[in-house]
């Protein structure tokens, strides 16, 4: 079981290369039609952007050629109807199922684990990220159902999937052991699950904020390379508006994870809250993702600035992720890692 | 500090208010317009804002840096290692930063900021609670949304109940219906932001009348201990709690069970102890990592665990004498290493006088289990498969007298570098039960080990604030950042002329305005319009 669990990770790992790899496709031949078709049909684009973000969303018909043509094949009806989009929307779609095969693949990876492990795989690092990135991916096809407007960005979900499972299966990798007395615990299934929803949360929100940035360089005309990217994105107000719904959804989560944590460590180590590497950087996001919030809900602080904030957050959270496990020592010690 | 609203929003907030440049031309600056200056900067948002993220920064330090209040030894290690550096940081507060004045300074006037700002939004938000729903604007067709809903019959008491059975605000004014919805979005705002008030005080009562101590704790009815601060090899006590204050209890270590795997890695753990509180009678109890012994007025944690060699020592006139040593482990195979002291020995039964200069101690490892081939360096397994303990025996003044504090885990190494004590011939390796004869015929026998626990006992008054306000919080946050304010209004306009002759049916008109960023407002506000045609099945005319 457990050989297995580690076969299907280099099969999910494949699945989001492939999905990948079609993507960049979609993202790069695609575009061959697209100033065309967007010029012919300008009221169908406008009535899918007003459509993907309800009230609000500036239809931004003001970059040309900026919306992508994703929206054209995706809003559910079959590709035959519109025989022009019909190439590049069944590229795209070929590229989502292959997420989807990956992502359940991936779930059949933790499952797997957990089945050999006969615990909840959640014990080390690499099972945690394997967790997080799980569930950014769920997040994103969720996102994707309901706003399929945002395909384009599966490139960069796709990218980061494979990266952070590379890493997590060359790097992070430990065999199988049971948990150690102090994980044994009914708080490690609350706290860790707690934490790995809000990182993955927190990590898939990073890239519609890194995507808005772009796409904001390129709306302000600048054409150098990352916002020439910024073309193909859709318009920087759902971006934002999307980053802050991600962030928004997850915040409470974090909160609620370091506070199982607290409640965890009272019983573990005596204390609810001692300062720890781990916890002293769980700290730190909590500020910087609560000065993100605050900083979102001020007129005077510009939406770029409100975004950085965020990247910085993410940051912190890789930070703590990766930093604290492999550099500090700590009572949060359990990578696995020599 | 105002929660994530919409931009859009034109809520006056004081934060605004302090935000706004260009006042008017100012008078002869008094201290008193200073002070109120003073004070509004420190309310605005971007002082919050900034503080955050000053707070952020601050507390990354305490991560690089050892802590004294997280790991002591780790601190003499890095003075150690950096003595130029040490001083330097030392005076920064470098090794106390959660305790030290800048942090201090940072998160107060961060709290300051907060009380200054939620305050008065606190005040403002009661006033809105107890206030009606806004009369109607003049064009509702120039809000975000807006409907016109024709042959209605004018009856607007109908709409009212429809609102009100959907928890709405209402006010019915002279021709219109005037709706409200979400001030639970405030509401939970002023509460995650007091809330946090409640989490200081909490960690500050605790910091007051909490306290907690450490030690080791060896098996056995001679080694029990008493919960009293001169028992525990290291304490910390509130500024407002004395040694008096500590709940009378007395601890022994009748058993401690550890399992493991065949890699060494721990299984589980369980101490078993007999607790005696004062002027009670005694009863056992056990208990382990993440399941503390809760006692009356403080807890009891599991830390860690180890071996505790017994060795008796027989001096030159017969007499022997046995020593129960911790060994503290030095890694996960619980390869410990520690010594035994013996200061009153060989001491001449004739006159009772004792030589200081033949004072022994033996220094040395103890291995659970002991590699089978190769040097005996470390231990191969945590459990007492083979174990063995490897001794240098030392004679001569040990260094104890002089008063000064020593280590009892190590002999004194300038007692050795000055050539008061010196070592005598080679170390050994003893099993259970083996002894050892030195050069002058004194024999040291190891008898076994006895298991030994480390714990910490702890009290915090604080924590069910904490605790309280946290969740408080968790249920402020929700409303705070998904709840949307918005306001409708519906309003009977005449029909026009001509348009109907039955004299039953009128024009309303209808308009929404999401005050919060939302998107699904244009659904909800359908629905809104919908219910209200309903009772006279009538076409609905929407606009926008």
């Amino acid at each position: 079981m457990a050989a297995l669990s580690d076969q299907l990770l280099v099969v999910a790992i494949l699945g989001y290369l492939l999905a990948m790899i079609i993507h960049a496709a979609e993202y790069a031949f695609g575009n061959r039609g697209l100033v065309g078709r967007v010029a012919t049909r300008p009221e169908r684009e406008l009535a899918l952007v007003g459509a993907g973000a309800a009230a609000g969303a500036t239809p931004d018909a003001a970059g040309p050629g900026a919306e992508p043509p994703a929206g054209g094949g995706v809003d559910g009806a079959p590709p035959a109807r519109r025989p022009a989009a019909s190439k590049t929307a069944l590229v795209g779609r070929v590229a989502v199922a292959l997420t989807v095969i990956a992502a359940a693949v991936h779930l059949a990876v933790l499952v797997t684990r957990g089945i050999a492990a006969e615990r909840m795989p959640w014990g080390n690092m690499y099972e945690y990220v394997l967790t997080a990135t799980f569930i950014g991916s769920v997040v994103w096809l969720g996102l994707l159902h309901r706003r399929p407007s945002i395909r384009h960005l599966g490139l960069f979900v796709t990218l980061t999937m494979v990266i952070l499972l590379a890493v997590a299966g060359l790097v992070l990798y430990v065999p199988i052991v049971p948990l150690m007395p102090a994980l044994n615990s009914y708080w490690f299934i609350v706290h860790v699950s707690a934490a790995a929803l809000a990182s993955g949360l927190l990590q898939l929100g990073a890239v519609p904020a890194v995507m808005y940035l772009i796409r904001h360089g390129y709306d302000q005309g600048k054409r150098s390379f990352p916002y020439t990217l910024g073309a193909r994105v859709p318009a920087a107000d759902t971006l934002e508006r999307l980053t802050f719904r991600l962030h928004a959804f997850a915040f409470p989560i974090w909160t609620f994870a370091v506070m199982a944590g607290a409640v965890w460590a009272e019983a573990a180590w005596g204390r609810y809250w001692g300062w720890d590497p781990k916890e002293t950087w769980a700290f730190v996001s909590w500020v910087v993702y609560a000065g993100y919030l605050h900083a979102r809900a001020t007129p005077s602080v510009r939406r770029p600035v409100t975004i950085w904030i965020a990247l910085v957050g993410c940051l912190t959270m890789q930070m703590n992720l990766y930093g604290v496990n492999i550099f500090f020592e700590g009572l949060h010690s359990y990578a696995g890692l020599d | 500090m105002p929660a994530p609203n919409e931009q859009t929003v034109a809520e006056p907030t004081v934060v605004e208010a302090a935000d706004t440049p260009g006042r008017p031309p100012r008078r002869t600056p008094s201290p008193l317009a200073l002070l109120r200056n003073s004070w509004r900067q420190l309310t605005s948002m971007r002082t919050a804002l900034i503080l955050l993220f000053l707070l952020a920064v601050a507390a990354v330090p305490g991560s690089l840096l050892p802590q004294r209040d997280v790991n002591i030894d780790d601190v003499d290690g890095f003075r150690r290692e950096h003595p130029d550096l040490f001083p330097i940081l030392d005076r920064l507060g470098g090794f106390d930063v959660y305790a030290s004045p800048w942090f201090a300074a940072i998160y107060l006037l961060l709290f300051t900021s907060l009380v200054g700002c939620i305050v008065p939004r606190l005040r403002d938000h009661v006033r809105a609670l107890r206030a009606v729903p806004p009369a109607a604007p003049r064009r509702l067709d120039r809000l975000p949304r807006h409907a016109v809903l024709s042959g209605h019959d004018g009856d607007l008491t109908a709409i009212a109940a429809m609102l009100r059975r959907r928890r709405w605000r209402v006010v019915v004014r002279d021709g219109e219906v005037a709706a409200e919805k979400g001030h639970l979005k405030e509401t939970g705002n002023l509460l995650f932001h007091l809330s946090l008030v409640g989490v200081l005080l909490g960690v500050a009562l605790g910091a007051s009348y909490g306290w907690h101590g450490n030690r080791l704790l060896i098996a056995g009815p001679d080694q029990a201990f008493c919960n009293t601060v001169q028992q525990f090899s290291e304490s910390k006590l509130g500024q407002r709690v004395d040694d008096g204050d500590l709940p009378r209890f007395c601890l022994e270590l009748t058993d401690f069970e550890a399992t493991f795997l065949p890699s060494g890695q721990p299984e589980s753990f369980r101490a078993r102890v007999r607790v005696e509180p004062w002027g009670r009678a005694a009863y056992p109890a056990s208990f382990s990592v993440n399941d503390p012994l809760r006692l009356d007025g403080a807890n009891v944690y599991l830390l860690g665990h180890g071996y505790a060699p017994v060795l008796r020592y027989t001096d030159r006139h017969g007499r022997s004498q046995v020593s129960v040593q911790a060994f503290l482990s030095v890694d996960g195979n619980l390869t410990s290493e520690g010594a035994a002291f013996f200061p009153d020995v060989n001491i001449d039964p004739a006159t009772g006088s004792r030589d200081p200069n033949l004072q022994v101690a033996f220094e040395g490892l103890y291995f659970p289990t002991t590699p089978e081939d190769g040097p005996a360096i470390r231990s191969v397994h945590p459990e007492e498969r083979a174990p063995g303990l490897f001794l240098r025996a030392y004679r001569g003044n040990l260094g104890l007298d002089a008063g000064i504090p020593g280590s009892v885990y190590a002999i004194d190494q300038r007692q050795v570098a000055n050539g008061r004590l010196k070592q005598v011939g080679d170390g050994k390796l003893l099993r259970p039960g083996e002894s050892w004869t030195l050069d002058d015929g004194t024999t040291l026998e190891f008898l076994g080990t006895r298991k030994y626990i480390t714990l910490t006992v702890r009290h915090d008054p604080g924590e069910p604030v904490v605790l309280a306000s946290a969740a408080l919080l968790l249920v402020g946050l929700m409303p705070a950042l998904f709840v949307r304010r918005r306001r409708v209004w519906f309003r009977v306009v005449p029909a026009p002329a001509g348009a109907s002759t039955t004299g039953r049916s009128s024009l309303v008109e209808v308009g929404g305005l999401p005050r919060t960023d939302y998107p699904g407002f244009a659904e909800e506000f359908d629905q809104l319009v919908a219910a209200a045609t309903v009772p006279p099945v009538l076409r609905k005319e929407e606009t926008n």
